[in-house]
């Protein structure tokens, strides 16, 4: 089967010789949630923004390697990059709902992609929120401002405006860094139901989280990537010493 | 090797619109050089005769009596010289003290509405502060014995009041850019709080001071309808000592706006009055090109990453 | 002297200095209040002068100075706010940006009576506007591009970098974002720049000295290719060029143009108080 996302041996060096992501390269399947994991600084974010070509928004910055998205490379001349982020959808670490209501958040993205319809705004309005688990919070106020939510609502806000887009891909910067206890369960238990039609690479809180949600996991340390496996080896049999190390909680 | 930059140009949801109104964008940006090149010609062009027609020696000359072809600059050279001299004299500690008392002094209420007094101050049309320059002040300056009222001091009066809310606004900017650490170090060691602005924060500030007094000298130099109004219009060079500032002088920027009504287009005189214009924008040209070279123009002051 | 006596001398002196700074200016509101209050009724607001101007009203001044701000306004916003997108937006730390940057520090410093030349030349000689509203309105309107531009890109720089980021996150082109969010929310300060414009706009004699203004016309403009009268200049005229004016027209006329800016000044402080207070970033 052909991966979702194929990332082949990419380098990434940032304006001020910062070179944050070393020789890296795997494969993401569809359909499934890609836990990526590593002390901070280690270059999970950086990778995450290449994926969608946010990193364009960064200036100067050199990057060499290959990413294709089914299939083709997403740095190719032809790829409209616009289009690109609508498909892989990123949620940022801290909510960041944009200013106005809740529906236009939701609404934002659809209709820069030129969807001026409604019903269809509508229907996405609801049917975002509710993949979200958010709709019954905030079915009966969607005019108001979506400043006024709690964190944890905020951060589903941000995952039900990618979802908006109909994504392929959802990108998830540790969604719930800022989040209680309980919002981030209900996070995670709603990451559970995407699964089935999302492909989904996450950078979790805390190890103990990456073992809970992940299929795959890879761990990334200093800008390289140390180890790729399925979660149960990754979590109960790590192959390589750092990865033991940082899992057992001996650094990091 | 790519080196990740901006979405390349041609990527296709970038509907043509887009394209027209970023063209626009570019062009607006040029076009703020594009006018002051243009303005520079147009001086140039009206106003270069001025240089080749009368002879250096006597555009430098003492007379300034365009009727019988005396074009000397001295007179409208001293006569701006003398108003801003005075006016800066008054306006840099007046500014510089207003902005340490709002700064450093002033309580918070207090401040809250005498920045807006400042505001106010900057509001006021010139050529009605030159208005009461001449109905109020000049009454009140010859009462006090001078022979006229209207002098270069009473234009450096009014001049120097228009140049506060530059000089106050500037100063205080630079005040309040010395580091909050740069006080608290010197208020622990037991130094007052006057030895404090005195030996830490005037110094530390010293740059942004000096640019606050040299954008203040370039509104003064420009200013023309309340020295028209004031300063008495008489171009002849006083006699040197303090006295000079209680006569009558004439400026660069008076003497244009009172005699282009007057002058046929395309006659010496008409080219004379752009080549004033022409050493003005050169002054000012200058203040404000050393100014920027102190602060350094870069203005982005929006951290370009941060949170994400 | 102790240094507790130095350090009370020293304030005291402060708060005398800032005194002289802050009442003349007190003063001056009041006294112009005070003198020219007496001259305004409807009929100096609203009729034309009669008797060679010694009697009747302002109107035609009061008309052409809303008209000349108007088209101030309309000369300077679009091309000055597109300048301030270009370099909080799209400039790059290069050569162009940072002769940009030096041309609008000049701008600001030309002296007012240096626009009036220009647009002598320029305008009403070169271009064939003739004395006109036209060339008035172009010459104000770019001695204003400094001030919006410089308070606009402020404004512009005011919006937190995040919603750039979430907008183009979400698929919008950079213009979009700039539309939809960046400029919405910088609305109000680029207000306010405006509005600062233009009271300095409407208050200013030296660039319509040779480029609009009239001293005296029977009739009110009805095309942008006449002059008009003016407050500012009209006040030059009556307080130094015609003799035996009333004073009480004088200061009448005075305070009218003084109200206009002040107005102008006092809603551009409103605007960006009341904002910033309604926020919620
Ligand atoms: N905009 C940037 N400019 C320069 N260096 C950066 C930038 N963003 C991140 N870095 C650096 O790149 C490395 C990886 O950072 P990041 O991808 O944020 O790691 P993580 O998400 O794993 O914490 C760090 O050393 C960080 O300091
Ligand atoms: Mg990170």
């Amino acid at each position: 089967m052909e991966a979702k996302i194929s990332i082949q041996n990419i380098y990434y060096t940032y304006a001020d010789g910062n070179e944050a992501l070393r020789n890296i390269s795997f494969d993401v399947q569809a359909n499934e949630v890609f836990v990526l994991f590593g002390p901070a600084r280690s270059g999970k974010t950086t990778l995450l923004r290449l994926l969608n070509r946010l990193s364009d928004l960064t200036e100067d910055a050199d990057f060499r390697g290959v990413i294709t998205f089914n299939g083709s490379d997403i740095f190719g001349r032809a790829v409209d990059v616009y289009n690109l982020r609508r498909r892989i959808s990123m949620v940022f670490a801290i909510p960041t709902p944009l200013p106005g209501s809740i529906r236009s958040n939701l609404t934002y993205g659809p209709q820069m992609a030129g969807i001026r319809d409604k019903h269809v705004l509508d229907q996405r309005v609801q049917h975002s929120l509710q993949q979200a688990a958010l709709w019954d919070e905030v079915k009966d106020r969607l005019d108001s401002s979506a400043m006024a939510l709690s964190g944890g609502q905020k951060q589903r806000l941000c995952l039900a405006r990618s979802l908006a887009m109909e994504p392929e891909v959802i990108l998830l910067d540790n969604p719930t860094s800022g989040l209680d206890p309980l919002s981030t369960s209900v996070v995670e238990e709603t990451l559970r139901d995407l699964r089935e039609r999302y492909t989904i690479i996450m950078v979790p809180h805390s190890v103990q989280q990456a073992a809970r949600v992940a299929d795959r996991a890879g761990f990334m340390l200093d800008g390289e990537l140390i180890e790729v496996a399925q979660a149960e080896q990754m979590f109960l049999h790590p192959q390589n010493k750092r990865t033991e190390d940082y899992i057992t909680g001996r650094f990091g | 090797m790519t080196t990740v930059q901006s979405p390349p140009p041609g990527a296709p949801s970038r509907r043509p619109g887009e394209i027209v109104i970023e063209a626009l964008i570019v062009l607006a940006g040029a076009s703020t050089v594009i006018i002051v090149a243009l303005i520079f010609i147009f001086l140039l062009r009206e106003g270069i005769n001025t240089f080749l027609d009368i002879p250096l020696r006597q555009l430098f000359g003492q007379r300034w009596y365009p009727i019988e072809g005396y074009y000397g600059l001295l007179p409208l050279l001293v006569g701006t010289a003398l108003v801003t001299v005075g006016a800066v004299i008054i306006a840099v500690p007046l500014g510089i003290v207003a902005a340490i008392y709002l700064g450093e002094i002033a309580p918070t209420w207090l401040r809250e509405i005498l920045k807006p007094l400042i505001e106010i101050l900057a509001g006021i049309p010139s050529i009605v502060l030159g208005f009461l320059g001449w109905v109020a002040l000049a009454p009140i300056i010859q009462n006090l014995g001078a022979p006229t009222g209207l002098t270069a001091f009473t234009g450096s009066l009014l001049l120097a009041y228009m140049s506060l809310p530059t000089i106050i606004s500037i100063s205080e900017d630079a005040l309040y850019a010395v580091p909050k650490e740069y006080r608290d170090g010197s208020l622990a060691i037991g130094a007052t709080q006057w030895q404090t602005i005195w030996r830490v924060v005037l110094p530390a500030a010293r740059s942004g001071l000096v640019i606050a007094v040299m954008l203040g000298i370039g509104r003064v130099i420009g200013e023309t309808m309340a020295v028209l109004l004031v300063t008495g219009n008489a171009a002849n060079i006083p006699a040197f000592g303090p006295g000079m500032f209680f006569s009558p002088v004439r400026t660069m920027t008076a003497t244009i706006a009172a005699e282009m009504g007057e002058v046929a287009q395309g006659s010496l005189h008409y080219n004379v009055l752009f080549g004033i214009g022409l050493i003005l924008f050169l002054i000012t040209f200058t203040v404000n090109w050393l100014a920027a070279r102190l602060v350094g123009v870069n203005g982005a002051r929006r951290s370009r990453g941060g949170l994400l | 002297m102790s240094r507790q006596q130095t350090q009370r001398l020293a304030v005291i002196l402060i708060t005398a200095v800032a005194v002289l700074v802050f009442i003349p200016v007190l003063l001056v509101i009041f006294y112009l209040i005070a003198s020219g209050i007496g001259a305004i009724n409807w009929e100096f607001l609203t009729a034309m002068p009669r008797n060679g101007m010694k009697e009747g009203g302002i109107m035609p001044a009061i008309l052409g100075t809303l008209i000349l701000t108007f088209g101030t306004a309309i000369v300077s916003m679009p091309v000055s706010i597109l300048a301030a997108i270009y370099l909080a937006e799209y400039a790059k730390d290069n050569r162009l940006t940072r002769t940009i940057r030096m041309a609008i520090v000049n701008l600001a410093g030309i002296p007012s009576i240096v626009y009036g030349l220009f647009g002598l030349g320029a305008f009403v000689l070169a271009a064939g506007f003739g004395t006109s509203i036209l060339a008035g309105a172009l010459t104000l309107g770019i001695m204003t591009m400094p001030v919006v531009i410089s308070t606009a890109e402020e404004a512009i720089n005011a919006v937190p970098q995040q919603f750039r980021t979430v907008s183009q996150s979400l698929g919008a082109t950079k213009w979009q974002t700039i539309r939809h969010q960046v400029l919405p929310h910088a609305l109000p300060g680029i207000l306010t720049g405006m509005i600062l414009g233009l009271s300095r706009a409407a208050g200013e004699t030296a660039p319509i000295l040779f480029t609009v203004a009239a001293f005296y016309v029977p009739t009110l403009p009805s095309s942008v290719f006449d002059q008009t009268m003016a407050l500012p200049y009209h006040l030059y005229v009556i307080s130094t060029q015609v003799p035996g004016m009333p004073l009480s027209i004088q200061y009448g006329t005075a305070l009218v143009l003084l109200m206009i800016t002040l107005t102008l000044t006092l809603l551009a402080t409103g605007v960006r108080t009341s904002v910033r207070r309604r926020r919620d970033w």
